[in-house]
């Protein structure tokens, strides 16, 4: 039951790296469409391809062919500067090892994508307490990543990908680095924000992480192996004490 | 973004490593300090130079008479009297080039005081004299037209005189000495002009109107005038003119045929001082060359520092450029760090060449000459050559590949 105005469209999308002599299809042609609100989660082996379809889906890497509409755009031919503003505009992001910039407080880092995007400072500052509070951390806001934990610093990562109100939230293994209590805790913030209307794109080899996900896509050598939609499970955070 | 984030960006990046920033900035500022601590003194020191040819007084000429010619010695100029009352006058009012001409003349003689004598040199002069020396009085007055016209016997002395017959600290003026058992109304004394390059004291020495002098102090040749003329060119730049037109005139006066010696010479001061100047532009130019040597070595510091830091931020520009830093956004902040490393390396460099040379003028006793437009020079020259060695590494940060840098480790 696909949405009736998909945020991502993908059509025979084929990615080939040149490695010297040898040619490498990473994708060979890719057909996917996600509807708005969805909670998808893209699973495979390392190899499979997921990592060039997420760069690809993520703006950072250009198809070799096929079409790609982003919010009903055509961005498979964009040059890098759009693309930059398509990433910063449309698309958020969740690093494995969340990416925050160091002796930065978790406010900085929230404002990073809206310096870009030529926000204002007050508007800015605004607009990342907005964020932090969302997920949880309205306390922490002049905290440094070294002053915070694994679960914390990755949420103030989602309050980054958040800040600038994207359509798409693309996260790269986001439980990676964290504990099994934390990774609850995080995917019960993601579920949380894709109740709330925004898309989500989990890139994930962990099963476990996946049941949270509505729609579970998997990869394997460059093409889609299953596409399946069941009932997700609620992530339930422990109380801490 | 607009220049102004762009800055704002660049200078929280330095901030969040501060003492890299502070060392790769060093280059410059220890090039910068060594280069303003060094035109400060050298500064210091060519305008003493200036001041002390000051001294002597401003574009000054001097016209001497010629030398006698005795059994085939020659005595010397100045020696045989050449120089006529007229010939002053002709120069005072025929040269365009000439604003004053004063005679000055000379003998040694003994100063007697109620209870003191000093011998020194007795000057007979016009008030233009002190003009052209641009030598003030420190207390009275200076003698005029007037006492000139009279042969009024008074008199103003150099302050090393007035030490001397009366010690330190007391005032001649009013008093009477003897020169020659001719009693003079000490009328001025003059202020401290210090000594000559050589070594000359200036302020030994008293001058009376040259009527007065002539009367009372030398006798005879009253035609001819028994010592030089000294003479105030219009401006410093106007001393070679003046000398032409002097020496064109006193030729003519004097009937010297084609091809004769000159029965006087002229000595141009200027000459000396240009001099001075010349050794002063190879001092210029070799601070010169060692400013851009340092900040040659300094750019290099930065463009190096700037490349190992690119390599240490991949990750940061890689998820800079994930959340929408276009490749340019990277282009101008890593510029902009650059920039700012130099300007600011260049400002305090600039400060600390200061706190150097005042030291070391203080401590050493050097005169000291600050110039801001150097500083400024210095400032943004520190800045331009941050922002040329920080062109490549900023290019190298644009062209980084998102994907790449974000899984750089």
């Amino acid at each position: 039951m696909e949405s009736a105005s998909p945020i991502l469209a993908l059509e025979d999308v084929v990615k080939v790296y040149r490695l010297g002599d040898v040619e490498v299809r990473a994708l060979r042609g890719i057909t996917l469409s996600v509807g708005a609100g969805d909670f998808v989660a893209i699973m495979g082996a390392s190899g499979s391809g997921k990592s060039t379809l997420m760069n690809i889906i993520g703006c950072l890497d250009r198809p070799t062919s096929g079409r790609y509409l982003l919010a009903g755009r055509d961005v498979a031919g964009l040059p890098k500067g759009r693309l930059a503003e398509v990433r910063n505009q449309t698309l958020g992001f969740v690093f494995q090892s969340f990416n925050l910039l160091p002796r930065t407080d978790a406010l900085e880092n929230v404002e990073l994508p809206l310096i870009y995007a030529g926000v204002r400072a007050r508007e800015r500052r605004r607009r990342a307490a907005e964020a932090l509070a969302q997920v949880g951390l309205g306390d922490r806001l002049h905290h440094r990543p070294n002053q915070l934990s694994g679960g914390q610093q990755q949420r103030v990562a989602i309050a980054r990908a958040l800040v600038s109100r994207p359509r798409l939230l693309l996260a790269d293994e986001p439980t990676g680095n964290l504990d099994s209590r934390t990774s609850v805790e995080v995917m019960a913030l993601l579920q949380a924000l894709g109740r709330s209307g925004l898309t989500v794109l989990l890139v994930t080899h962990e099963a476990d992480i996946a049941r949270y996900a509505a729609r579970v896509v998997v990869i394997r050598d460059g093409l889609v192996q299953s596409d399946e939609r069941r009932a997700p499970e609620v992530a339930v955070p422990e109380v801490s004490a | 973004m607009n220049p102004w984030q762009t800055l704002r960006v660049a200078l929280r990046a330095l901030a969040r490593n501060k003492l890299r920033s502070v060392l790769t900035a060093l280059g410059i500022i220890i090039g910068v300090a060594a280069v303003i601590a060094m035109v400060a003194i050298g500064q210091g020191a060519k305008a003493k130079v200036e001041q002390a040819f000051a001294g002597m007084g401003t574009n000054l000429l001097i016209v001497m008479s010629g030398s006698t010619t005795a059994g085939g010695a020659h005595g010397g100029f100045g020696s045989m009297p050449t120089l006529t009352w007229g010939d002053l006058k002709a120069i005072e009012d025929e040269c365009p080039a000439v604003r004053y001409a004063a005679p000055a003349l000379r003998t040694t003689g003994q100063i007697l005081s109620k209870y003191q004598n000093w011998t020194t040199s007795i000057t007979g002069t016009t008030p233009d004299y002190f003009r052209v020396r641009a030598w003030p009085v420190s207390a009275g007055r200076l003698f005029g037209g007037s006492e000139l016209e009279t042969g009024a016997k008074v008199l103003v002395m150099g302050q090393t005189v007035a030490d001397q017959l009366y010690g330190r600290g007391a005032s001649p003026v009013g008093r009477t000495v003897r020169v020659s058992g001719v009693p003079f109304d000490v009328i001025g004394v003059l202020a401290r002009k210090g000594q000559s390059p050589m070594g000359f004291d200036y302020d030994d020495g008293v001058f009376t109107p040259e009527t007065t002098y002539r009367e009372k102090i030398q006798g005879g040749l009253a035609n001819y005038i028994s010592g030089v003329i000294l003479v105030g060119a219009v401006s410093a730049g106007a001393t070679i003119r003046a000398q032409a037109e002097i020496q064109g005139l006193l030729r003519e006066r004097h009937h010297l045929p084609e091809g004769a010696a000159d029965d006087f010479d002229i000595h141009n001061l200027s000459e000396l001082a240009s001099a001075s100047e010349q050794g002063t532009r190879t001092l210029a130019a070799l601070l010169a060359s060692i400013a851009a040597v340092s900040l040659l070595v300094g750019g290099i510091g930065i463009m190096n520092i700037m490349l190992v830091s690119v390599t240490e931020r991949t990750r940061e520009i890689g998820l800079r450029m994930a959340i929408g830093a276009r490749p340019r956004d990277v282009l101008a902040q890593f510029l902009a760090e650059a920039l700012v490393l130099g300007i600011a390396g260049g400002a305090v460099g600039v400060a600390l060449g200061t706190a150097a040379a005042v030291f070391l003028a203080r401590r050493f006793d050097w005169p000291l000459s600050l110039s801001p437009a150097v500083a400024a020079v210095a400032v943004v020259f520190a800045g331009i050559v941050g922002a040329v060695f920080g062109l490549y590494p900023a290019r190298k940060a644009s062209r980084l590949d998102p994907i790449e840098a974000l899984r750089y480790e």
